[in-house]
C-alpha cells in the first residue's frame, strides 16, 4: 500500500470538491448494525449513494458522548458479539472496492487501550481508514495518540467545539490534519437537538489558526441544515443520528433499508452544491 | 493547562469529550479560588459542624475483638447527618456550585446514598436537583428514591445500557455536556476526570484528620493501620489522605469480592488489575478484552462500580495502600458481629472493612491499634439483608 498517497485521500477530496464548487457529506453509522452483513451493504450504498466520505463507529458499551439513537445502534451491534476486529475486517473488504474514499473512525479511547495504542492504529491503517476521533480524548490528552497517529499514516481528528477557548484553538491550529470536527452545538449525538448554525465565528477562527478544513457535525439531519453549514463555511457536514435512524427504522426490511438511505444520502449531497 | 497536576503517576486524567474541558477547568478555578477564600472554609466547616454533626465519633470496640494484643477503633461516619460519609463532601461541591453562579445540580446514584447526600443538601442551599438512576436501581431502592423526592430532587430512572450505577454516571456526563453553562456535575466519588478526585479527596480529608487527632488524644500514638472500604474509593481517600505521608500506618483498602474474584461476580478492580479508561479517567477498570466495560456485582450496592478513583491506583501500584478483597458473606458475618457485640448496625460497604480488620485482628501476633472507617450506617440495607438473613436472624 502506498501510505503517502493514501493519506492524502481527505485532501483529493477537497480539492475535487473544491473544483466541482461542492461541501462533503459525510454519514455516519455504527459498524456492526445491525449486523456485520448489512453493515457491509450499508456502507456499500452509502458511498454509491453520494457519500463523500465515511465517518465510522465501532461499538461500545459506554458511549458518553452519545445520544440516545447512536447508543441503541451500539447496542445491537454488541448484541451480534460484534468486536473491533470484526469492524476492521468489514471496512478492508469495503476499501478493497472503493481505494479513494476517505474513511474515518469515531470511537472511545478505552477500545484502544485494550488492543494497545500502536497495534490498534496499525491494524486501522492495514483496513484502509484514513483518520481516528476519539469522542473522549481532549485534546489536553490528545499527545501519546497523536504520536502513535502521525508514524502510522493516520489523522487524528480533533474536535472544536462551541464554547472552544484560545487556547484550544490555538491547538487545533497546530495539531490539526486531515479534517476538524466542528460541534453544531454542546451536548451528545442526536437527530432532537437541532445544530446551531451558523457556526460562523468559530469557522473563521479556525481558518485564521490554521486549521484542517471543518466539517460540522451534531444535530444535523436535513438538506436545508447542510446548505446553512456550508454556507456558513463549513468544508461539509456529518450527519449520524439521522442516517442511523433510517437503519433502525427499517431492520426488519432490508430493501425498504437501503433505498431509503440511498434516498436520505441523495438528498443529502445534493444540498452540497454551492451553485444553488 | 491544568493548575494542579491531573494526574496520579500515569492514572487519572480529562478523558472527556472536548465540550467538557471548560467545564472542567472552570471547577478547578472556582475550587482552587474557594481554598483561598475563608469565607468559604468559614462556611464549609459551619455547615459541617452545626448541620452534619462533625467531628463524628471514634468509638473503641468492647467486645468485637478477643485478641488482648489488638485494639480496633471505629470511625464513627455512620453518625454523620444522612447516614454516611457522603454528606461531607456533597456540602463542599453545593458551596462549590453557588460559588460558580450555578443554579442546577446533575448527580449519579447507584444505591441511592450519593443521591440521598445530593438532594439533602441542595434542599439545604436552595438547588434544583436531578439524579440519575438506573432503572434497576431505582426499583431494588425505593426508600432512598422516595427520600430523594421528598426533600425536591428529581429522580430520573436510565434504562439505557445495564440501567445500574455506570450508565446513571454516562447519563449524568451527557446531562452536563448539554447543559454545564447553569448545571454543576456533583460527581458522588473521589473518581471520574480531573479535578473531581482531588476535589472529593480534600472534602472528605477531615475524617483522616480527626480519627489522627482523636487517636493521639486517646492512645497518644498513630494507628497502625487504617482500614476502609473501596469502592469508587472517596471515603478510603478521606480516610487514608491525612496518613499517606506517615510510613509507620498502613493504609488499606477493602474492594468487594462479591462472590469470590475469581467468579466474573465481584467489583474488585485494583485486587483484579486490569487497566482502561472509565468516566473520564485512566485507571484500574472491569473489562473485557476488546475493552467493552463490565458490569461489577456486590452484595453493597455502595462498592458495586466497575472502576476505581485513580489516586487509589496510583496508591496501589506505588506501594503505599495496599488493596485486598472481602466477600459478600465475609462482609454479611461483620455485619452481624458489629450488630450483636457492639449494638452498632454499619453499611454492607463499610462492613467490608471491617471484616478485613477482623481478619487482621485475629492473626496478630503482635500489639495492633486499627482504626476502621465506619462509612455509613445499615439501616438503609436492612430490607436487603433480611431477605438474605431474615430466617436466621429470625430463629
Amino acid at each position: 500500500m502506498d501510505n503517502g498517497q493514501h493519506k492524502q485521500r481527505y485532501e483529493h477530496m477537497f480539492a475535487a470538491l473544491d473544483d466541482k464548487n461542492e461541501g462533503a457529506f459525510v454519514p455516519f453509522v455504527m459498524l456492526g448494525d445491525p449486523s456485520i452483513e448489512q453493515s457491509e451493504k450499508i456502507l456499500l450504498q452509502l458511498i454509491e449513494s453520494g457519500a463523500d466520505a465515511l465517518e465510522l463507529g465501532i461499538p461500545y458499551s459506554d458511549p458518553i458522548a452519545d445520544g440516545p439513537t447512536i447508543q441503541a445502534a451500539s447496542i445491537r451491534a454488541l448484541d451480534h458479539k460484534i468486536t473491533p476486529i470484526d469492524c476492521l475486517n468489514l471496512l478492508k473488504r469495503v476499501r478493497e472496492q472503493h481505494p479513494h474514499v476517505p474513511i474515518g473512525l469515531l470511537l472511545y479511547s478505552n477500545l484502544v487501550l485494550a488492543a494497545g495504542i500502536d497495534n490498534f492504529y496499525q491494524q486501522a491503517k492495514g483496513a484502509g481508514v484514513d483518520s481516528i476521533l476519539i469522542a473522549d480524548v481532549p485534546i489536553r490528552e490528545a499527545a501519546r495518540f497523536k504520536t502513535i497517529a502521525d508514524g502510522v499514516g493516520i489523522d487524528q481528528i480533533l474536535i472544536a467545539p462551541p464554547n472552544a477557548t484560545q487556547e484550544t484553538l490555538k491547538s487545533i491550529g497546530e495539531l490539526s490534519s486531515g479534517y476538524t470536527y466542528l460541534l453544531g452545538r454542546a451536548g451528545v449525538t442526536g437527530a432532537e437537538t437541532k445544530a446551531e448554525i451558523p457556526a460562523k465565528t468559530l469557522i473563521d477562527n479556525l481558518q485564521t489558526v490554521g486549521a484542517a478544513r471543518p466539517i460540522l457535525g451534531f444535530g444535523i439531519s436535513t438538506p436545508e441544515q447542510v446548505k446553512e453549514a456550508i454556507k456558513a463555511g463549513a468544508a461539509g457536514a456529518i450527519s449520524g443520528s439521522a442516517t442511523v435512524n433510517i437503519i433502525a427504522k427499517h431492520l426488519n426490511d432490508e430493501d425498504a433499508m437501503l433505498n431509503a438511505l440511498s434516498q436520505f444520502v441523495s438528498a443529502m449531497k445534493a444540498a452540497t452544491s454551492k451553485g444553488q | 493547562m491544568n493548575q494542579l497536576d491531573s494526574k496520579f503517576g500515569q492514572y487519572g486524567g480529562m478523558y472527556v469529550p472536548e465540550l467538557l474541558i471548560p467545564a472542567l477547568d472552570q471547577l478547578e478555578q472556582a475550587f482552587l479560588e474557594a481554598n483561598d477564600d475563608p469565607a468559604f472554609k468559614k462556611e464549609f466547616l459551619s455547615l459541617l459542624h452545626d448541620y452534619a454533626g462533625r467531628p463524628t465519633a471514634m468509638t473503641l470496640t468492647r467486645n468485637l475483638v478477643s485478641n488482648p494484643k489488638v485494639k480496633l477503633y471505629l470511625k464513627r461516619e455512620d453518625l454523620l447527618h444522612g447516614g454516611a460519609h457522603k454528606t461531607n463532601q456533597v456540602l463542599g461541591q453545593a458551596l462549590l456550585t453557588k460559588r460558580m453562579g450555578k443554579t442546577e445540580v446533575i448527580a449519579e446514584t447507584g444505591a441511592g446514598q450519593h443521591g440521598v447526600a445530593t438532594a439533602l443538601a441542595c434542599a439545604l442551599m436552595g438547588l434544583k436537583a436531578r439524579i440519575y438512576m438506573g432503572a434497576k436501581d431505582v426499583e431494588r431502592q425505593a426508600p432512598n428514591v422516595f427520600r430523594m423526592r421528598l426533600m425536591g430532587a428529581e429522580v430520573i430512572p436510565v434504562n439505557a445500557g445495564s440501567g445500574t450505577l455506570k450508565d446513571a454516571v454516562n447519563e449524568a456526563m451527557r446531562d452536563w455536556s448539554a447543559n454545564y453553562d447553569k448545571a454543576h456535575y456533583l460527581l458522588g466519588t473521589a473518581a471520574g476526570p480531573h479535578p473531581f478526585p482531588t476535589i472529593v479527596r480534600e472534602y472528605h480529608r477531615m475524617i483522616g484528620e480527626e480519627t489522627r487527632a482523636q487517636i493521639m488524644e486517646k492512645e497518644g500514638k498513630l494507628p497502625d493501620a487504617v482500614v476502609a472500604c473501596v469502592g469508587g474509593g472517596s471515603n478510603a481517600i478521606g480516610m487514608f489522605a491525612d496518613f499517606i505521608d506517615e510510613p509507620s500506618v498502613r493504609l488499606i483498602g477493602v474492594e468487594p469480592a462479591g462472590k469470590g474474584v475469581h467468579t466474573k461476580e465481584h467489583g474488585a478492580t485494583i485486587v483484579t488489575g486490569s487497566q482502561g479508561i472509565l468516566h473520564g479517567a485512566f485507571t484500574y477498570i472491569m473489562q473485557d478484552k476488546e475493552g467493552q466495560i463490565e458490569e461489577s456485582y456486590s452484595v453493597s450496592a455502595g462498592l458495586d462500580y466497575p472502576a476505581v478513583g485513580p489516586q487509589h491506583a496510583h496508591l496501589a501500584d506505588i506501594g503505599r495502600a495496599e488493596y485486598v478483597a472481602a466477600t459478600d458473606e465475609e462482609a454479611l458475618n461483620a455485619f452481624k458481629l458489629l450488630a450483636n457485640k457492639e449494638g452498632i448496625i454499619p453499611a454492607l460497604e463499610s462492613s467490608h472493612a471491617l471484616a478485613h480488620a477482623l481478619n487482621m485482628a485475629d492473626e496478630a501476633e503482635e500489639e495492633m491499634l486499627i482504626v476502621v472507617n465506619l462509612s455509613g450506617r445499615g439501616d438503609k440495607d436492612l430490607n436487603h439483608v433480611i431477605s438474605i438473613l431474615g430466617d436466621e436472624i429470625n430463629g
